[in-house]
């Protein structure tokens, strides 16, 4: 993934991503190896990490894939893309009726196929799309089909059309809107306005475990990891040029050949994968998913993570997804009334004095110093951006 | 004064070379010119931008276009490019393709490269990224994911960085170059395309005058070797250019012939060169 870097020490942010993405990968490889370690040690010991705490990075964790996911179409192709939630929803209920399925009869009512919301319908049998959720594998292509197909479909006629800026953000807001709408209804097959819950096992093993719960946040870490490195990958790489060359000047690369639409399309899909495979490892964690996941709010508070921790920057995208949500965790339970206002206050200064996040500001700090010889100084003046 | 149909010389101007007889629809006109645009008009508003503009390009000529602001020159070049599509006649280039059926990057893909007015280079990249993403090369998803830069990419880039005199700024983000840099700059990101036919939008605006001189020296060199249209209004430019002038007024072809055979035309002194 730092193939091409070499000959292109002029790539934005280049030499700084280098280093950015080693220790990016340090920590959270680290953190995916001694939180579970310190879960471990026996009760009573200090350094004991609860298991709560342990779900609770791990869901954040999952945000930050997500946030991850948006930086790669907004901060190097320019899709403000305000409808992200909803493949991360569409990924978390793919985990979600796999996890139905594993209930098996041990359901309230007992049905040995059916999930209890579908007896409680009356419904006499599973609906077709219900069937292969038993099976792990086929869950898990569908937890990076489902987002991807419709990521897919959506940007083949949002970008041959040509639509973008503004509209193709509001129309990100009406998908995800849509879907909530649906989700609610009873008769979509999806449990309705509760959703699905009541998880019992995952692969045979109880959810409620402790082991289950580490595991759950090694593998958010490890697909957090992998996440930033395929970003890493598709960033560095000639398409990555690409990409930033579109966000910047969508009409001249168009005129320079490059069909403008397929990489949209390309980016847009893989993004919508990372989202989903998000969503599905966060909801085993929270052990609910339901339709407020498509609430449009969600998309939008994703967008500022991303723009809190830095556009542009994947390492500032994490580090966003984690500042805000750990920020949240304290508020909501300190000042529960006064959050909301706290985090459009922090989006505002952001915009207005952070344009490029914390992650921005973080290589203004270090670049003179870092020597590197790519003057921060110089691109700044570029006005670019 | 009546109205020009045809985009033939006024009778007081005698051409250098049997003037342009552009019969609209004639098909075998099309035959061995490169550009060939015939009876084109588009519409803004019901405003007609071009209006049954006609005009052929021969393989390896360079030619200059003038005219008035808002005489459609850019419009022009939007239509050949496919940018905007126009409301009727055609645009054949080789003789055979019709570019009014084709989108931006299949007609630049088919080798007609555009520098714009404004000069447009990507300016978070460096100079060197730019003559990149630029060079010739199979610009489809997922060959663009694993290429990586060649041998023969790097002589080329370098080359082209001696030709536009930006050797020493090859790591520069291209943001942060000069205005007369960054015309060079997408000058050279065009030779890197390796187009056949160059569409040129004012590219001495903004310069200084010694700039100016060595972007003429450039284009003739470049002209050796491509088919040119440059758009300009720096009447020096043109005159150091030293080819044949079409002068566009009101979206149709005013007079052509060499510079000064359309500086006697009564009607360009009228509309253009006399203000
Ligand atoms: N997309 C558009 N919508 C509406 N009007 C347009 C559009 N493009 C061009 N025009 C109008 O068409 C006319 C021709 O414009 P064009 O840009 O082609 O002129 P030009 O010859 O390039 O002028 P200049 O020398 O100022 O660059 C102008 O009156 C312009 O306002
Ligand atoms: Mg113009």
């Amino acid at each position: 993934m730092t193939t091409s870097l070499s000959t292109s020490r002029g790539f934005l942010f280049g030499a700084m991503t280098g280093r950015a993405t080693v220790i990016t990968l340090g920590l959270i490889l680290g953190a995916a190896v001694l939180v579970p370690v310190l879960n471990a040690l026996p009760d009573g010991s200090p350094f004991k990490v609860p298991t709560y705490t342990v779900s609770l990075f791990g869901k954040y964790l999952c945000y930050a894939l997500l946030a991850l996911a948006v930086d790669l179409v907004w901060g190097y192709c320019g899709i403000l893309s305000l409808g992200h939630g909803a493949f991360f929803a569409l990924g978390g209920y793919a985990m979600g009726m796999y996890l139905m399925r594993q209930i098996g009869d041990r359901g309230v009512y007992g049905h040995p196929v059916l999930p209890d919301f579908m007896v409680f319908l009356n419904w006499k049998e599973l609906p077709w799309y219900w069937y292969g959720f038993d099976n792990f594998a086929f869950a898990m292509l569908m937890v990076a089909l489902v987002p991807g197909i419709l990521a897919f479909a959506f940007g083949w006629f949002a970008f041959r059309s040509r639509v973008t800026g503004v509209y193709l953000s509001i129309i990100t807001q009406a998908m995800t809107y849509a879907l909530l709408l649906a989700f609610f209804r009873n008769d979509m097959g999806f449990g309705g306005n509760n959703g699905l819950t009541d998880f019992r096992d995952l692969l045979g093993f109880d959810l409620r475990s402790d082991g289950v719960r580490r595991g759950l946040f090694i593998a958010s870490a490890l697909a957090l990891a992998l996440g930033y490195i395929a970003c890493r990958f598709v960033t560095t790489s000639r398409l990555g040029k690409v990409l930033i060359a579109v966000r910047d000047a969508e009409s001249r690369s168009r005129f320079m050949g490059y069909r403008v639409e397929h990489y949209k399309v390309f980016v847009f899909t893989l993004s919508a994968v990372l989202a989903g495979i998000a969503g599905a490892l966060y909801v085993p964690q929270v052990g609910i998913i339901n339709p407020g996941e498509f609430a449009p709010i969600n998309s939008i508070e994703i967008v500022i993570w991303v723009a809190l921790g830095g556009r542009g920057y994947l390492f500032g995208a994490i580090f966003g997804a984690l500042a805000v949500n750990i920020a949240k965790s304290y508020f909501t339970v300190a000042f529960p009334e006064i959050w909301l206002f706290f985090l459009g206050a922090l989006f505002v200064l952001t915009t207005l004095f952070l344009p490029k996040g914390c992650a921005g500001l973080l290589s203004i700090l270090k670049f003179p110093g870092l020597g590197t010889g790519m003057g921060f100084a110089r691109k700044k003046e570029a006005g670019n951006d | 004064m009546t109205r020009i149909p045809t985009p033939v010389m006024q009778a007081t101007a005698v051409p250098a070379e049997a003037p342009f007889d552009i019969s609209p629809g004639a098909p075998t006109m099309a035959a061995g010119s490169l550009l060939y645009l015939d009876n084109v008009s588009v519409s803004f508003d019901g405003f007609r931008a071009i209006n049954k503009l006609s005009m052929i390009i021969k393989p390896g000529e360079m030619r200059a276009i003038i005219g008035p602001n808002g005489a459609g020159k850019t419009t022009m070049m939007d239509i050949i490019t496919g940018k905007t599509r126009p409301d009727e006649g055609d645009v054949i280039y080789q003789g055979k393709v019709d570019l009014t059926k084709h989108d931006e990057a299949a007609i630049a893909n088919m080798g007609i490269g555009r520098k714009f007015q404004k000069p447009t280079v990507f300016e978070s990249h460096s100079v060197y990224d730019n003559l990149l993403l630029a060079l010739k090369q199979d610009r489809r998803v997922f060959p663009m994911l694993f290429r990586l830069p060649s041998k023969d990419e790097q002589t080329r880039i370098d080359e082209l960085l001696a030709l536009t005199r930006l050797g020493d700024l090859r790591e520069t983000v291209a943001g942060s170059l000069s205005h007369g840099q960054k015309q060079w700059l997408e000058i050279g990101m065009l030779l890197a395309q390796d187009p056949q036919l160059l569409l040129i939008d004012e590219p001495a605006a903004g310069m200084t005058d010694a700039e100016t001189e060595e972007t003429a020296k450039l284009l003739k060199d470049i002209a050796q070797t491509h088919s040119v249209v440059v758009v300009e209004h720096d009447m020096d430019f043109i005159r150091s250019l030293g080819v044949r002038v079409t002068v566009l007024h009101e979206g149709s072809v005013l007079a052509e012939g060499s510079l000064d055979q359309v500086s006697a035309n009564q009607r360009v002194v009228e509309v253009y060169l006399g203000r």
